[in-house]
C-alpha cells in the first residue's frame, strides 16, 4: 500500500508541427494519486492539464503521442499494457467524465440503455440484471424518479441530469480512480455545486480517488485535497490545497489566484490584480523557466532554471527557485479577517 | 465618467433604456394525447413581465442560472427575437413600433457582444475587414479611411495593429473577444448587451476583459448590460443588479447592496452555491 494509486512520472505529450517539428504540449510531469485522495489539477487553457489527464487512460488526441515518461496504476505500468489489457484497464480502473455530457451520449439511444450497455459489456451482466442495476444507478446519481428517466433520450435532460448519467456510466464498474475533466464548467453555480457534492459523496462511500481538472480555483477548493498547478507543459507547483491558497510560492500560482474573484459575505469584491500578457503557444520556445516573460520577479537567472520541482514546505513543492514570497507570509490572511468582519 | 454622463444626458432626459412588462412565450409543443383530445398547451413563458431601466454610463449586471430567460431577454432587446409583449423604449423610442431604416439605426445605438466570438467573427474575413464593415455598413464618420478606423478601434480595446491583417483562428480567445467588443463599438453605441461575453475564458483574460469594460465605460461613457451566471464576475462590473428566475426578475437592486442583504431564496441560493476559492470557506456538505 505504500505505493501510490496513480503515478505519473517525467510525461511528455508532443504533436508533430506544420514543417515536420515537434511541440511538445506536456514537458515532463510529474503527478501521484494516493488512494481516495481528491488531485486537482488546475491552469489556464493550453497549460497541458486535459492532455495530462487524458494520458492517463492513454487517450491523448491524434496526432499527439506520448514520447516519454511513465504512468503506473496501482504499480502496474500503463504504457506497457497490450490492447486486450488496455481495454480492461478503461473499463473496470477508471472512469472518466468530461465538460460537455451531451457530447459523451449517444443522442439516439435512451440513457438507461447506456448504462445498461455498459453493464452489459463490462460485468457481464444479463439484461434485465443490468436494466435494475442501471435503475439503482441512476437513483444512487440523486436522479428522481429513476424508472421513468430510465426511458429518457439525453436531449429530454437537462446539462446537470446529463453530467450525473455520465457519472452513473463511469462508476457504473466501481472504478478506484475517476478522471474528471472540467466536470463542472458547463453547468450553471447551483448545479455545479450539486454535482461537486454528488462527487464527494461517491468519495466518501467507495474510497474513489479523483484527478479533478479545472480552470476555477473555487472548483478546486471544494473538492480536492492536494493541488497541482499548470503553466506552459509544466506544474510549477504542488501542495495541499489549503497551503496553496494561503501561501503560494510560486509567482504564478499568486498571479492566478490574485485573477480569481472573490465574493465577501458583505458583497464587496476587489477588482481583481490581472496578469498582464498571455500564455506561451505550442511552437514558443522559452528558455529557463516559461513563465518568466510574464512573471514581475522574472531575473537573469530564470533562463537557465530547469522548471524542477524543489521541496518548499512539507509536502509542498515550487519550481521557482527566486522564491520572491519566501519571507511574505500567507497571502489570504488579510482576506481571512475581512470575511470574518 | 461623470462629465461624459452629464454631456450625453443633455441629448434627453429619458433612460437609455426602459424596459416594460417585457413578455416573450414560447409555444410548446403538444404531446400525442394533447392533439388528440386537442387541449391547449399553456406556452412557455421564458420572460414574464420583466421591467427595468438602464442610464447612459450606467452598468446593469443580469444573473441567473442557466434557462433562467437571460438571453431571450436580451435577444427580445434588439429584436433578434420578437417580444409578444411589454415595450423597450431606445432614448424614449419605442424599438418595437419601429422597422426598416429606423430599427437599423435603434440597432446601431445597441450592440450585442456573444459568448463565443469564434461564432460570430467570419473565419475567412481580416480582423480589420470585419471591423471595418461594420462601420462602412451604417456609414460611420471615419469609416472611409479603413486604416485609420480600424487601428483607432483597436487601440480601443487595448489590441495593436498588427492585428488587423489576422484572422480569427490565428487570434487566442480573450484577443478574439476583444475584437468582438471592437466590432460592437465600431458603430459608436451607446448601449452594449454583453451576453455571458466573459464566461468562456480563463480567470486571468476574464479579469482583463473586465477592466477592459470598465475602461469603455469611462472613456466612452456607454452603458453596459452585462449578463453571466457568475456572480462575482457581476459583482466586479455592475453598479446595480437584477437577478432573473423563470423568466421573472426577482430582485434588482445596488450590487453591493443585494450581495450583502439578499432578500430573495433564490439570490441566496446563488450566493450560497458560489464556490469560494478558499478552501477554508467549503459549502458544508448536508
Amino acid at each position: 500500500m505504500s505505493s501510490p494509486l496513480l503515478e505519473i512520472e517525467s510525461l511528455r505529450v508532443e504533436f508533430p508541427g506544420e514543417e515536420g517539428e515537434r511541440l511538445v504540449a506536456v514537458k515532463g510531469v510529474d503527478l501521484a494519486v494516493e488512494q481516495g485522495e481528491v488531485v486537482g489539477l488546475v491552469g489556464e487553457s493550453g497549460s497541458g492539464k486535459s492532455l495530462t489527464c487524458r494520458a492517463v487512460m492513454r487517450m491523448v488526441p491524434e496526432p499527439g503521442t506520448i514520447s516519454a515518461g511513465s504512468v503506473r496504476f496501482d504499480g502496474e505500468d500503463v504504457m506497457a499494457l497490450n490492447t486486450r489489457k488496455l481495454r480492461d484497464f478503461r473499463a473496470h480502473s477508471v472512469g472518466m467524465i468530461y465538460q460537455n455530457p451531451f457530447g459523451s451520449l449517444n443522442p439516439t439511444m435512451r440513457v438507461g440503455g447506456q448504462i445498461a450497455e455498459t453493464l452489459k459489456v463490462n460485468k457481464g451482466m444479463k439484461r434485465d440484471a443490468a436494466k435494475k442495476e442501471a435503475i439503482a444507478l441512476l437513483e444512487r446519481v440523486g436522479i428522481e424518479d429513476p424508472e421513468h428517466r430510465y426511458r429518457a433520450y439525453p436531449h429530454e435532460l437537462s446539462g446537470g441530469m446529463c453530467q450525473r448519467v455520465m457519472i452513473a456510466i463511469s462508476t457504473a464498474s466501481s472504478p478506484r480512480l475517476m478522471l474528471a475533466d472540467e466536470p463542472t464548467t458547463a453547468l450553471d453555480v447551483t448545479t455545479q455545486a450539486q454535482i461537486l457534492k454528488l462527487l464527494g459523496k461517491m468519495r466518501a462511500e467507495e474510497g474513489m480517488a479523483m484527478l479533478l481538472v479545472s480552470h476555477d480555483f473555487g472548483v478546486i477548493a471544494q473538492a480536492c485535497d492536494r493541488v497541482a498547478v499548470m503553466y506552459g507543459g509544466h506544474i510549477v507547483e504542488t501542495g495541499p490545497v489549503e497551503t496553496i491558497y494561503h501561501e503560494p510560492e510560486h509567482p504564478y500560482t499568486r498571479a492566478l489566484l490574485n485573477s480569481v474573484p472573490e465574493l465577501d459575505s458583505a458583497g464587496n469584491v476587489q477588482r481583481r490584480a490581472a496578469l498582464a500578457g498571455h500564455p506561451p503557444e505550442l511552437s514558443e520556445v522559452i528558455p529557463g523557466c516559461v513563465f518568466a516573460p510574464r512573471c514581475e520577479h522574472a531575473k537573469q537567472e530564470c533562463a537557465g532554471v530547469s522548471m524542477k520541482l524543489e521541496q518548499v514546505g512539507s509536502d509542498h513543492e515550487s519550481a521557482c527557485p527566486v522564491r520572491p514570497y519566501a519571507d511574505a507570509g500567507a497571502r489570504g490572511t488579510a482576506k481571512a479577517g475581512k470575511v470574518e468582519a | 465618467m461623470s462629465e461624459v454622463v452629464t454631456a450625453e444626458t443633455k441629448k434627453s432626459d429619458a433612460h437609455l433604456l426602459e424596459v416594460e412588462s417585457l413578455v416573450k412565450e414560447f409555444g410548446l409543443r403538444r404531446g400525442l394525447a394533447e392533439r388528440v383530445a386537442r387541449t391547449e398547451v399553456a406556452p412557455f413563458r421564458a420572460v414574464d413581465d420583466v421591467s427595468f431601466t438602464l442610464d447612459r454610463g450606467e452598468i446593469l449586471g443580469i444573473a441567473g442560472g442557466s434557462g433562467s430567460g437571460k438571453t431571450t431577454l436580451a435577444r427580445c432587446l434588439i429584436r433578434l427575437i420578437e417580444p409578444d409583449g411589454g415595450s423597450v423604449r431606445v432614448d424614449g423610442i419605442d424599438i418595437r413600433a419601429h422597422k426598416g431604416a429606423e430599427l437599423r439605426e435603434l440597432r446601431r445605438r445597441m450592440q450585442m457582444v456573444f459568448q463565443d466570438p469564434y461564432a460570430s467573427l467570419n473565419p475567412r474575413m481580416s480582423i480589420g475587414a470585419a471591423l471595418h464593415e461594420a462601420g462602412k455598413v451604417h456609414n460611420r464618420p471615419g469609416s472611409e479611411n479603413e486604416g485609420a478606423f480600424v487601428s483607432r478601434l483597436l487601440g480601443l480595446v487595448q489590441l495593436t495593429d498588427r492585428i488587423a491583417s489576422r484572422k480569427p483562428r490565428e487570434l487566442s480567445g480573450g484577443q478574439r473577444q476583444r475584437v468582438s467588443i471592437a466590432r460592437a463599438l465600431a458603430v459608436d453605441p451607446e448601449l452594449i448587451i454583453a451576453d455571458e461575453a466573459v464566461s468562456a475564458l480563463d480567470v486571468s483574460v476574464q479579469a482583463q476583459l473586465l477592466n477592459l469594460f470598465l475602461d469603455l465605460r469611462e472613456e466612452l461613457g456607454v452603458a453596459i448590460l452585462f449578463i453571466s451566471h457568475q456572480l462575482a464576475v457581476i459583482a466586479e462590473v455592475a453598479d446595480r443588479i437584477a437577478v432573473m428566475q423563470k423568466g421573472r426578475i426577482v430582485e434588482a437592486g445596488p450590487t453591493q447592496e443585494v450581495f450583502a442583504h439578499p432578500k430573495d431564496e433564490y439570490t441566496q441560493a446563488l450566493l450560497n452555491a458560489h464556490p469560494h476559492p478558499d478552501p477554508r470557506m467549503r459549502i458544508a456538505a448536508g
